[in-house]
């Protein structure tokens, strides 16, 4: 019997020959994540345990994305205080304020998340990593702060679940819809504890940032994991950005899967997903007459230059309706900057958007553009629980870069492929 | 010691459990966070809980983000124990390590009712409702994890490993 991505990636971090999923193993850690929540949190877990170094200051990978710039006196405590433990603790992979962005898009972004690898992080999507075919996954802070103090950390080993797009996808259809689509049919807990293998020709199609996108919900169907089989594609990736080296791993053809999925790209819609669960998906242009009153683009899933592409697309030219307020958000400072020299920004601050610095901004409720009460979101972010982004009777809809981008124009959610 | 039961449905998510806003610096302070459990999804749960008390939900309890904050809420009001027919997996994990004991029961989430007394006889890996005058079983934690949690926990094991004893 052969063996998946995913448990031949766990058997080498545990040093073994091979593992199979129920095996609880002690698996060594290529890279630890955090942020400022959850970094500051676990270096004061780390002082709390007495522990004086990490195990690798090069392997320990910080960056300020939820509450920065800091919009409270707490935020700014917070900020103050990971500055300090990042030179406390000799951190070298440190991406702050005006070097950095949303902790999933950088790192991936500076080439420090490879093939093979296995990554924890102090940030339930950090199992966005999956699309370059590392083992990736989110814990708290305590399993962090374990994570850098030994460079190990227990895993239980996944079973996989299969998950083939076969087909060429339509014009305006996107990884977001393919995941939404996924999660619609196998409900938030679908792949409860679960490794996300995503393949086929649709998937295969898709570029580095539409991976990503998919790898980034995993966690919304329950799973620990989300992980794609590197290709030429991921390989022309890394070799923009890193030397290092690095294990392509790739599943057996006798691998066991405890379920396989199959359908065809083609016949899937632009979708959303209707408040206030990831799993409510519907054909956007079944939703008729849901007024909005902000539009949300960016975030770990769907902020990198594809998804900023489609958006342009979509508001070159046209106006963002009246009573709408349309926020964009580039991942990172680089994506930023490459929005302004293709003339981007240009197009989104024409159409009257608002083109915010590379944070998480609304997309936890922190700050930036937090909902009122009653009112209605499209957001091409991950969550739409109740709450999520401001007050508890605040509406979230998710969707694709092209359907947040046409609905914000048309000022109700919208198909993108009828906005006029 | 009995406790209340307080129910929950299924797929409560962490921001249900505690808001995103609540969250800076969180772990300086954690104590703070036991007035704001619940905040938006049940307002009279922070005044109303009891030490003792008991969280009782359907499946996928804890779904969402990875915060810590969420258990350690919690475990804050004097919570000590929550029974879901399921959990989402980094809220297992971050309950384990901070105190706040898991018990999977499918047949106890779904029997018990909203302020029902409950006892938990971990012994005999027993729930016990007073109220109905029935028991129910509770998956037991795998042997791995019972091992690190008499040795102390995660934090102990660590600091074991590296050879720290002041603590
Ligand atoms: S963009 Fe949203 S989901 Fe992504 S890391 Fe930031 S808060 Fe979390």
């Amino acid at each position: 019997m052969g063996a998946t991505i995913t448990e031949k990636i766990l058997a080498k971090a545990a040093r073994l020959d091979k593992t199979v999923p129920g095996d609880i193993v002690n698996a060594r850690i290529d890279a630890v994540i955090g942020h400022d929540i959850s970094g500051t949190a676990a270096f004061r877990e780390l002082e709390k345990m007495k522990v004086s170094s990490v195990f690798d200051r090069d392997r320990i990978l910080i960056t300020a994305d939820h509450f920065v710039p800091s919009p409270t006196l707490e935020a700014a405590a917070q900020f103050k205080d990971l500055g300090a433990f990042v030179a406390r603790y000799g951190i070298t992979n440190w991406f702050e304020q005006g070097r950095g962005g949303i902790c999933h898009a950088i790192f991936p972004e500076q080439g420090l998340i490879r093939p093979g690898a296995t990554v924890v992080g102090g940030d339930s999507h950090t199992c966005t990593y999956g699309a370059l075919g590392a083992f990736a996954t989110g814990m708290g802070v305590t399993d962090i702060a374990a994570a850098m103090a030994l460079g190990e950390i227990w895993l239980r080993v996944p079973a996989s679940v299969k998950f083939v797009f076969d087909g060429a996808m339509k014009r305006m259809v996107t990884a977001k819809d393919l995941i939404l689509h996924v999660i619609g049919r196998i409900g938030v807990d679908g792949a409860l504890y679960r490794a996300m293998e995503f393949a086929g020709e649709a998937v295969r199609s898709l570029s580095m940032d539409g991976r990503f996108t998919m790898c980034n919900m995993a966690i919304e169907a329950g799973a620990k994991s989300g992980i794609i089989e590197p290709d030429e594609v991921t390989l022309n990736y890394l070799r923009e950005r890193t030397r290092q080296p690095f294990s392509v791993f790739r599943s057996d053809a006798d691998a066991a899967y405890e379920r396989e999925y199959r359908w065809d790209a083609s016949q899937i819609p632009p979708l959303v997903a209707l408040p206030h669960s990831p799993a409510n998906a519907a054909p956007a242009a079944e939703v008729r007459d849901v007024r909005i009153d902000q539009a949300v683009i960016g975030s770990c899933t769907n902020g990198r230059m594809d998804d900023l592409r489609a958006a342009a697309e979509i508001l070159k030219g046209r106006r963002v309706a009246r009573g709408v307020r349309l926020l964009v958000f580039p991942a990172t400072q680089a994506i930023s900057l490459q929005a302004a020299r293709e003339g981007l920004t240009e197009i989104f601050l024409e159409a009257g958007a608002t083109v915010a610095p590379p944070v998480c901004g609304p997309c936890l409720g922190g700050h930036m553009g937090i909902l009122a009460d009653g009112e209605t979101a499209v957001s091409t972010t991950n969550r739409n629980f109740a709450g999520r982004m401001g007050h508890k009777n605040s509406r979230i809809y998710l969707a694709s870069p092209y359907t947040a981008a046409a609905s914000a124009v048309a000022g109700c959610i919208l198909d993108p492929r009828e906005v006029n | 010691m009995a406790g209340r039961a307080w129910k929950f449905g299924n797929d409560v998510d962490t921001d249900a459990i505690i808001p995103g806003r609540f969250l800076t610096n969180w772990n300086k302070h954690p104590e703070r966070l036991k007035d704001f459990c619940f905040a938006d999804a049940r307002p009279e749960f922070a005044a109303g809980v009891r030490p003792g008390d008991v969280v009782v939900a359907g499946r996928n309890f804890g779904c969402g983000s990875s915060r810590e904050g969420a258990p350690v809420a919690i475990r804050m009001t004097g919570v000590a124990v929550v029974i879901a027919s399921s959990f989402a997996r980094i809220f297992f994990r971050n309950a384990i390590n901070v105190g706040l004991l898991p018990l999977e029961s499918p047949e106890a989430a779904q029997d018990i009712r909203d302020g029902d007394l409950l006892e938990i006889d971990a012994v005999k890996g027993e729930i016990r409702n007073l109220t109905g005058g029935r028991a129910y079983a509770f998956k037991p934690l795998p042997a791995f994890l019972q091992e690190m949690l008499a040795g102390g926990g995660l934090a102990r094991y660590v600091q074991r490993r590296l050879g720290i004893t002041d603590c």
